[in-house]
């Protein structure tokens, strides 16, 4: 059975800075969007046209000046910072260009992190559960490293197990190779396709690479705050 | 590193809380258990009489119950049988005991030391300053020619139990006395110049047949004496003295030491609540970027509040674990190395547990509070500000 609702949906959406103030500047100007289960995109852009903006408002972790968001059919205008941060636990992994791990713990922890921020009480299940995650990235013998210690493309795939972890419907990279050589590059891109494949995640990766968003289903570029060209590969 | 430090601040505050509020309470508490067991709470005296009851120094724990009056202007109080058999049926009287003080010389073969001489009624006076717990040789009963000295006494008069000494008053008035009971009251002064004798040999002696010269009273509330007494000098028309008048002095001392001492331990609390807070400032400022990352994991605002005011809490408690421990033991530390001239101890040191508790919350509390600043700040970052750095 499929579930035919989308990811995500965007209506109209809006973002502009300093609202009120004299420098008041609009960032995105009525973005729509929608995000199919299973998907995998690319959005790639010039600089400051608004990727970063954009994917921060799909992950929650900001909200638009107006228009509609929906993860995975909710509207989500209404909600609380704690239900926001619920659901963006539960729904949405993120992966960041690079210094997104906690460096004082180590590879495991980090993991284990988004777990336990969603129960009460840990549980030997997050460990193990984490571990496998490690398993999967082959970081295996990396668990107990510091996660301040461990190469780019170490960290990245340590990033990638982090946000399976919730088993999010999406994914959301923000230049997850931006730090990394051609060759690293390749393999945590591949990494991520393998689990998109296998786990049926929704991926959105920013990127410049055009080699990487030519690898991906569709490719969304945003000039100047609006999604000028929605291609989808043959 | 800067934990460290601030537990070494946390621990120093507290431990000087601790050790003073330790040392004022063994006082306190010391002086108060001597007024229940070893003093009359009241007593009661002739008009003229000049002589009282003063405080020599903390560790005198019985030169308070021992009152020096000029020998010769010995005189009694009128009536004191009636005033004694009326004060008994006062519900918030326990004991009432008449006694009567005069100076003496005691003398034994060539040696020959001078007294203050007591006469009780032993079943009375007993409930007041318990001396059948201090004999260390004999037994604590009198009948008119015994006496009971103190250890020092007997040891300057080279005299034993059993042995004979011979009691002179100033006036003229002599007796020979069999040592049914030596005792040893802690002190060396009390040990050198206390005698109890019975209420008629004190009489004799003190050429005042069928007088007392004081009614040592003790009641039901200490806390009430002063009161008490003087209802009952309006009753009697006899001064009476309490505890708490004549030792004025003290709690006057007490209460300015308790004021300093709550000053001190405000700004102690103050200086380690922003101790803490400072520390914990600059560690969210340190820890942003992960403060973001672990709010783009799905850690909520609540969550992110608790673990800085936890480790406010923490900060506290784990500085005051240690500055509770310092504190007591270099009380316990002090106390063993500071003695009296004869080497006993100045006074018996009370640590209470409470005292340990009610520090450590206290400084856990004020670390939960010095964290709630720098922990809002930290959940309220904006997450996006806080991962671009
Ligand atoms: N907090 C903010 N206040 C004001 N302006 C902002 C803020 N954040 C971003 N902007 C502006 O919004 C525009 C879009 O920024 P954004 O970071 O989304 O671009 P981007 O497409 O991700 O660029 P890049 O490829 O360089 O990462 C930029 O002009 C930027 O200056
Ligand atoms: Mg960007």
């Amino acid at each position: 059975m499929v579930d035919a609702t989308p990811v995500v949906r965007l209506e109209g959406v809006k973002k502009a800075y300093g609202v009120g103030s004299p420098v008041e500047v609009e960032v995105l100007h009525g973005i729509d969007l929608e995000l199919k289960r299973g998907e995998f995109v690319a959005l790639t852009g010039p600089s400051g046209s608004g990727k970063s903006t954009l994917l921060n408002i799909i992950g929650l972790l900001d909200r638009p000046t107006s228009g509609r968001l929906f993860i995975e059919g909710r509207e989500t205008s209404g909600l609380n910072d704690t239900e926001l941060t619920k659901l963006r636990g539960h729904s949405i992994g993120f992966i960041f260009q690079s210094h997104c791990l906690i460096s004082a713990f180590t590879a495991l922890e980090n993991v284990m992190m988004p777990q336990l921020a969603a129960v009460e009480f840990p549980n030997e299940a997050i460990r193990s559960r984490s571990a496998e995650l490690l398993i999967q990235v082959d970081l295996t013998r990396w668990q107990d490293n510091l996660s301040g210690n461990m190469s780019g493309g170490q960290q990245q795939r340590v990033a990638i197990a982090r946000a399976l972890a919730m088993n999010p419907a999406l994914i959301l990279a923000d230049e997850p190779t931006g730090n990394l050589d051609t060759k690293t590059a390749d393999t945590v891109i591949e990494l991520m396709r393998k689990v998109n494949l296998k786990e049926g995640t929704t991926f959105l990766i920013v990127t410049h690479n055009m080699g990487i968003a030519h690898r991906c289903d569709r490719i969304l570029e945003v000039v100047d705050g609006q999604i000028v060209k929605a291609s989808t590969k043959v | 590193m800067q934990t460290i430090f601030i537990l070494i601040a946390v621990a120093t505050g507290v431990g000087v809380i601790v050790f003073m509020s330790g040392l004022l309470t063994s006082l306190q508490a010391n002086f108060i258990k001597r007024v229940l067991t070893s003093q009359p709470q009241i007593q009661l005296i002739p008009p003229d009489e000049v002589a009282r009851p003063q405080l020599v120094s903390v560790g005198d724990l019985f030169v308070a119950a021992v009152v020096q009056r000029p020998g010769q202007r010995v005189r009694s109080i009128d009536q004191w049988q009636t005033i004694r058999d009326m004060l008994k049926t006062w519900p918030e009287i326990i004991t009432v005991s008449p006694t009567v003080a005069t100076s003496a010389l005691a003398i034994r073969g060539a040696a020959s030391r001078s007294i203050s001489v007591t006469g009780i009624e032993p079943d009375v006076y007993f409930k007041i300053v318990r001396i059948p717990d201090y004999i260390v040789q004999g037994v604590p009963s009198i009948s008119t020619d015994d006496v009971l000295i103190g250890t020092e006494l007997a040891k300057d008069l080279g005299v034993g139990l059993g042995d004979k000494i011979s009691v002179t008053a100033a006036t003229k008035a002599s007796r020979l006395l069999t040592i049914t009971g030596i005792f040893d009251l802690g002190n060396k002064g009390a040990n050198a110049r206390s005698t109890y004798v019975a209420l008629r040999t004190a009489q004799a002696l003190a050429n005042l047949v069928g007088g007392v010269t004081t009614i040592d009273i003790t009641v039901t509330d200490i806390y009430a004496a002063e009161t008490i007494a003087q209802s009952v000098q309006a009753a009697t028309g006899v001064e009476a003295d309490s505890w708490i008048k004549t030792n004025s002095q003290f709690f006057t001392a007490v209460k300015a030491q308790q004021s300093s001492n709550t000053l001190i331990r405000f700004f102690v609390g103050l200086s380690v609540a922003f101790g803490i807070a400072s520390v914990l400032v600059v560690s969210v400022t340190q820890r942003s970027r992960d403060i973001g990352i672990l709010r783009a994991m799905g850690t909520s605002q609540g969550q992110i509040l608790r673990v800085f005011l936890l480790q406010g809490g923490l900060l506290g408690f784990a500085g005051s674990i240690i500055g509770a421990a310092a504190g007591g033991g270099s009380l316990m530390l002090w106390h063993t190395f500071s003695r009296q001239a004869d080497g006993s101890e100045i006074f018996p040191l009370i640590l209470e547990p409470s005292l340990f508790l009610y520090s450590v919350l206290l400084a856990a509390i004020t670390g939960v509070a010095a964290a709630a600043v720098p922990a809002y700040g930290a959940a309220k970052l904006d997450p996006v500000v806080a991962i671009r750095g």
